[in-house]
């Protein structure tokens, strides 16, 4: 895998093509559109074009095209095995971990295609974080889980500071802050799942990428990762995917609708996908008359 | 299948069917034979080093020399000729052949095993591992006399033109290098167990693959790794035809120098111990079995108080292995 320094090196050749491309990957010039509904103007962070997805040679997503919207929550959703996860890891290249998998499109973040060759996804990563379907805490303590993202970006921070202050966004404070030094492999699914939202959010990244980060919490801890989502979504993009329509309604200013074989079918303000989509199949699907 | 029958059902033994009962059986005649020949094998040896030590030799009726107990673990000579028979200078010299193969092994099968579970392509590791394992096929006899004719000579021309014909160092590096395999193939195994979750997340949060492999991989297959190292010293301990070509026949103390001085002066295992001929425990063993052949003399029975020995350092590192897996075992389910 490729260092910062390779990078940087690489950039700076390759440079003339691109003259505003000094920071490893990234500018902040991001392009002006209008979304969908025309109601409300705003920025674009993440844009996909035409992406493909393979894994061998199975198709899992067809021709996405999408632009997701700064500082807002995008939710996708759809039927199990559509695709979602998929998209997600393509934002911040996890699928190039997978050796069966195969990406062509280009994924703009910020403007820049994070596909490009002088792109190291390492550093795309420290700026897009994760957090999985399931919930995979390392084998250490609650501090170090909370502060590995910093340690290995080597940001010095406050580092009690900064454990408390993820914790207790994640909704988890209070339940682990006399154990902070036990393994985060003690706690429940539930917690562990807010052990890596808090563990995502403390390096500050720019875009966070939550795949059903609530599927294993009970109502009232997913009210509160959803009222951090609400809170992040003011200084952060905020993209998840989930199963819970309400959970979509409630949460998100855009939807995604993905349909089996890989398909965006629609996509729009939320409040258009859910009370007057174009597609039927959206419809049928959100009605929950498809299967 | 109809509700009627339901009782039927619930009912059958198949637990004590004829086949069940056979299998049973099979299975624990099997391990009852190995578990048989494990006791009879510690049985002969403790019966037959009873009549080496003068505290038990008087109960089984032996005439002729013994050695108490006491003399025996803290006697610092070994000698045949003169019926000296102090087991230092032997475990001296198995302590340098394991704390050289140590050095050499753990760091470079662990590295090893990072980079066959990380960094290689599967093409690249599913022949590699294999032939790596080879390595921990080839007769010990081959290492001894590599180590005779190849590192021996290479140390002497390019490292220390003093060593001795017979030593330690090259003793103990072949004895590294044999097991190698052992340590990266286990470490390999855990590490390869650790699930791929973990290192999403590691490469999720802008982690390089080094951090990724060295502070997420090794410590979630430490206990792994530690099991290895535990297994490869144990080895190291126990082996035998190696050390015996290449280290010597001269049972030796090793000696020590200090650093510092007055209170704060720190004794330390001289070095140069490695460049001359030593003796371990199973060279030992070898060599007293071949002077007494026909058995019962003091030097013959010597071998089993020294076996006797080695079996206990070989049980406490079993133990300690089994204690560190389950001290250090991470369960992710
Ligand atoms: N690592 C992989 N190797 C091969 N095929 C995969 C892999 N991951 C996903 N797929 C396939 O790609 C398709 C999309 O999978 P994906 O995980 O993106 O679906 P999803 O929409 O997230 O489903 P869910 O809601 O169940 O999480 C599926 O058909 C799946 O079988
Ligand atoms: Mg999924």
């Amino acid at each position: 895998m490729t260092t910062e320094d390779t990078t940087t090196e690489t950039v700076a050749e390759e440079s003339s093509n691109d003259p505003t491309n000094d920071d490893m990957l990234i500018q902040t010039d991001v392009s002006e559109s209008v979304s969908a509904s025309g109601t409300e103007s705003t920025r674009t962070i993440v844009e996909s074009r035409n992406v493909n997805v393979w894994y061998d040679d199975d198709q899992a997503l067809q021709d996405i095209s999408m632009e997701i919207p700064e500082n807002q929550v995008t939710a996708m959703i759809g039927p199990s095995g559509c695709g979602k996860s998929t998209f997600l890891r393509c934002i911040n290249r996890m699928n190039d971990l997978i050796d069966a998998a195969r990406v062509e499109g280009e994924l703009y973040l910020g403007g820049k295609n994070v596909y490009d060759a002088d792109v190291d996804p390492v550093a795309l990563r420290r700026r897009v974080g994760m957090v999985f379907q399931k919930p995979n805490p390392f084998p250490k303590s609650i501090r170090e889980n909370v502060l590995y993202g910093l340690k290995v970006q080597g940001i010095e921070v406050d580092e009690d500071e900064i454990v408390e202050q993820s914790l207790r966004r994640a909704a988890l404070w209070d339940e682990v802050k006399d154990r902070l030094d036990e393994s985060g492999l003690e706690l429940s699914g539930g917690q562990q799942q807010r052990l890596c939202i808090a563990r995502a959010i403390a390096p500050d990244p720019e875009v966070l990428l939550m795949d059903e980060p609530a599927s294993a919490l009970d109502p009232i801890a997913t009210s509160q990762i959803e009222d951090l989502i609400d809170d992040l979504a003011e200084q952060y993009t905020v993209v998840i995917v989930t199963h819970n329509m309400q959970q979509a309604a409630r949460i998100s200013d855009k939807t995604a609708v993905f349909l089996t074989g890989g398909e965006l079918v629609e996509f729009d303000d939320t409040q258009k996908i859910f009370e007057n989509p174009e597609s039927d199949r959206v419809e049928d699907y959100i009605t929950g008359k498809f299967g | 299948m109809g509700a009627d029958n339901l009782d039927d059902s619930l009912t059958t033994q198949t637990e004590n069917s004829p086949r069940e009962l056979l299998a049973r059986s099979f299975f624990f005649v099997c391990a009852f034979v190995s578990i048989l020949t494990t006791v009879g094998i510690v049985f002969v040896l403790v019966t037959e080093a009873t009549t080496f030590f003068s505290e038990t030799a008087g109960l089984r009726g032996v005439t002729g020399p013994t050695v108490s107990i006491v003399d025996f673990l803290t006697g610092t000579e070994f000698s045949i000729a003169s019926e000296q028979f102090g087991v230092l200078p032997l475990l001296s010299g198995t302590l340098a052949i394991v704390v050289g193969a140590a050095v050499i092994a753990l760091p470079l099968g662990v590295a090893t095993a990072i980079y066959l579970s990380e960094y290689a392509d599967p093409q690249t590791r599913k022949y590699l591992k294999p032939a790596l394992e080879i390595l921990a096929g080839v007769p010990t006899v081959i290492y001894g006399y590599f180590a005779v004719e190849y590192i021996t000579p290479l140390l002497e021309r390019y490292l220390f033109p003093d060593i001795g014909f017979f030593n330690a160092l090259s003793a103990s590096i072949v004895v590294g290098i044999m097991i190698i395999p052992m340590v990266s193939s286990i470490s390999e195994d855990a590490m390869s167990a650790v699930p791929d979750d973990l290192r999403e997340a590691g490469y999720g949060m802008g982690a390089t693959k080094f951090d990724v492999s060295t502070g997420i991989v090794v410590p979630a297959a430490i206990s792994g790794i530690f099991s290895s190292f535990i297994l490869a010293i144990s080895r190291a301990i126990g082996e035998t035809m190696a050390v015996t070509i290449a280290a010597g026949a001269s049972p030796k103390l090793v000696e020590f120098g200090t650093v510092g001085a007055g209170p704060v002066s720190v004794p330390y295992p001289d070095p140069a111990y490695f460049l001359e001929p030593i003796q371990t425990m199973t060279s030992a063993m070898v060599q007293l079995l071949f002077s007494d052949i026909t058995g019962g003399g003091v030097a013959y029975r010597s071998l089993f108080g020294i076996g006797i020995t080695l079996f206990v350092i070989t049980l406490i590192m079993n133990v300690l292995s089994d204690w560190v897996a389950s001290r250090y075992q991470e369960d992710y389910d």
